[in-house]
């Protein structure tokens, strides 16, 4: 059978193409081509990474710029929160103080009010004294006008007397 | 659009000129062989289709083309007791003796002076001939020569840039047989060094497929269908598989860890035998596969003189479907040239990886160092 009879002729130029061709693209083809295609794999690999690399530090020049602003706004916020207490404080402080004074005034003025008072009613006291004074020796006077009027009282203040 | 035009050209323009070549070599033959009397085949003689697809699947000592035309082929023989014999396949037309030789049917003999067979001295002869196939084999040689190296030179001259027009038709099929024939059935760490063969290999047997489905000049030869092809890249594919074997394939060949040794009585023999049967699948494979393409598109034309023997008309009505199911099995023969490119490849990357495997995989190895045994 021809058919699956091997030639030798055909084995002998197969042997001697297949290994030159082998030779041949080995070193002139292969091995500048997969060169090539490695080199370019890692060139693209490389860009593939630095991108994500990129967007990395994107994403944290992001995320620090939303922290900052975060930042910022809670200081705002503690800042107007401050004042605010500042202000309520300042207030409360100005109407202790008012209302302090106002006591302090109040009371001063009580104080002086009762030594007025005070000192009035002395006044009035003399006055009452002096007057009351002035009465009796106009009564006195009255009383004692005449020798009869002594000697009535002489009696009278004799009759009280009680000698025992 | 620029670009297939470009890639049309640089593919078409190296066979145009083939074509040029051979028709001018045609021309001569015609001549040669209409002053030859013998050659003339009478036209009564009835049709066998068998014998017409054997004439066209086989080797020849000249590339016939159609009727009477066929381009002449160097003869070489070489015998020790003549020597080196060059000399052009149309002295042996019509079984002509020229130098004491004769060709009988597709062999050439030694023969005597009265024109009997020598069968001593045929024993002695080596023949050499650039037949049909091995023209085809150089000329395939050549095709991937000037495509592989044009694209490595478009690499050179353009690094690091994207590929186009060989490069960029190439460079998937390199990365394909790199990344999922090399890698997965080698493995990372060994893979490089068998890179280049399996590259060759692949593409030798896709490309000289593809040839061998244009039906004309440089295609045309059925070598991937030619047991001798087949047989020398099995057995290369064997020699590298043997050479760069390490201990542990020899140990799971010749002793089977983990294996009682009962069994391994039966079981190692079966692995020896299994180690050539590799490669002998391997080209059975691909010599059957090829073969059977080229046998169906021969049968489907012949079918059409077979009924046009009976009936001119008859004839006509089958062509129609003849050549709609050749055009089918034209298309089925594309895929088919690739896949056994690429199944050869495989199954040669896999022999190589299993060849070196270090057996560290748990998945795929009996781990022995339970069992104590000794070899």
């Amino acid at each position: 059978m021809e058919l699956v009879k091997p030639a030798f002729g055909l084995i002998f130029w197969m042997c001697i193409s297949f290994g030159l061709i082998l030779y041949i693209l080995g070193k002139f083809a292969w091995k500048p081509i997969l060169k090539m295609l490695h080199d370019r794999e890692t060139s693209i690999q490389e860009a593939l990474d630095s991108a994500e690399r990129a967007k990395e530090e994107m994403k944290a020049l992001q995320a620090g710029n939303e922290r900052i602003l975060a930042d910022a706004r809670h200081e705002r916020d503690q800042l107007l929160k401050d004042a605010r207490e500042i202000r309520e404080k300042m207030i409360a402080e100005a109407k202790g103080l008012a209302t302090k004074e106002g006591e302090r005034m109040l009371k001063s003025a009580r104080e002086n009010i009762q030594n007025e008072k005070m000192a009035a009613i002395t006044e009035l006291k003399n006055q009452v004294g002096v007057l009351s004074l002035e009465i009796a020796e106009k009564i006195l006077k009255s009383e004692l006008s005449s020798d009869e009027k002594q000697k009535t009282l002489v009696n009278t203040l004799l009759k009280d007397v009680n000698l025992n | 659009m620029i670009n297939k035009i470009n890639i049309y050209k640089t593919f078409l323009l190296p066979f145009s000129f083939l074509l040029i070549f051979s028709f001018s070599a045609f021309s001569q033959t015609e001549n040669e062989t209409g002053k030859n009397p013998v050659s003339s085949v009478p036209k009564s003689e009835k049709f066998n289709a068998g014998e017409l697809i054997i004439d066209h699947i086989i080797d020849a000592h000249e590339w016939h083309i159609a009727g009477h035309i066929a381009v002449p082929l160097p003869i070489i023989l070489y015998s020790s007791d003549k020597g080196l014999s060059v000399f052009s396949s149309t002295h042996l037309e019509g079984s002509e003796v020229y130098k004491g030789y004769k060709l009988i049917k597709n062999d050439i003999v030694a023969v005597n002076e009265d024109g009997t067979t020598n069968e001593v001295a045929t024993a002695k002869l080596w023949d050499i001939s650039i037949t049909k196939n091995v023209a085809s084999l150089f000329i395939s040689i050549l095709l991937m020569l000037w495509m592989f190296t044009s694209a490595a030179k478009a690499y050179a001259r353009n690094p690091g840039k994207a590929p186009k027009g060989m490069q960029s038709l190439l460079e998937p099929l390199i990365i394909f047989v790199r990344d999922d024939i090399a890698k997965s059935a080698i493995g990372e760490k060994k893979y490089k060094k068998y890179l280049p063969f399996l590259l060759t290999v692949f593409f030798f047997i896709w490309i000289n497929n593809l040839m061998g489905i244009i039906p004309f000049l440089p295609g045309g030869a059925n070598l991937t269908g030619n047991i001798a092809i087949c047989m020398t890249l099995a057995v290369i594919v064997f020699v590298i598989t043997t050479v760069s074997a390490n201990w542990n394939y020899w140990r799971h060949i010749l002793a089977m860890p983990g294996v009682p040794i009962g069994v391994l009585v039966i079981l190692t023999p079966i692995e020896i035998f299994g180690m050539f049967l590799k490669p002998m699948v391997l080209m059975i494979r691909l010599f059957a596969n090829m073969l059977a393409g080229h046998i169906i598109a021969l049968s489907f034309f012949c079918l059409i003189f077979i009924f046009g023997e009976m009936n001119t008309g008859l004839g006509y009505g089958v062509a129609v479907f003849s050549v709609a199911f050749t055009i089918f099995m034209g298309f089925l023969e594309l895929l088919v040239a690739f896949l056994q490119a690429y199944v050869f490849t495989l199954l040669a990357a896999m022999y190589f990886g299993m060849a070196t495997d270090e057996g560290h995989d748990i998945h795929n190895h009996v781990d022995d160092h339970d069992h104590k045994r000794n070899f």
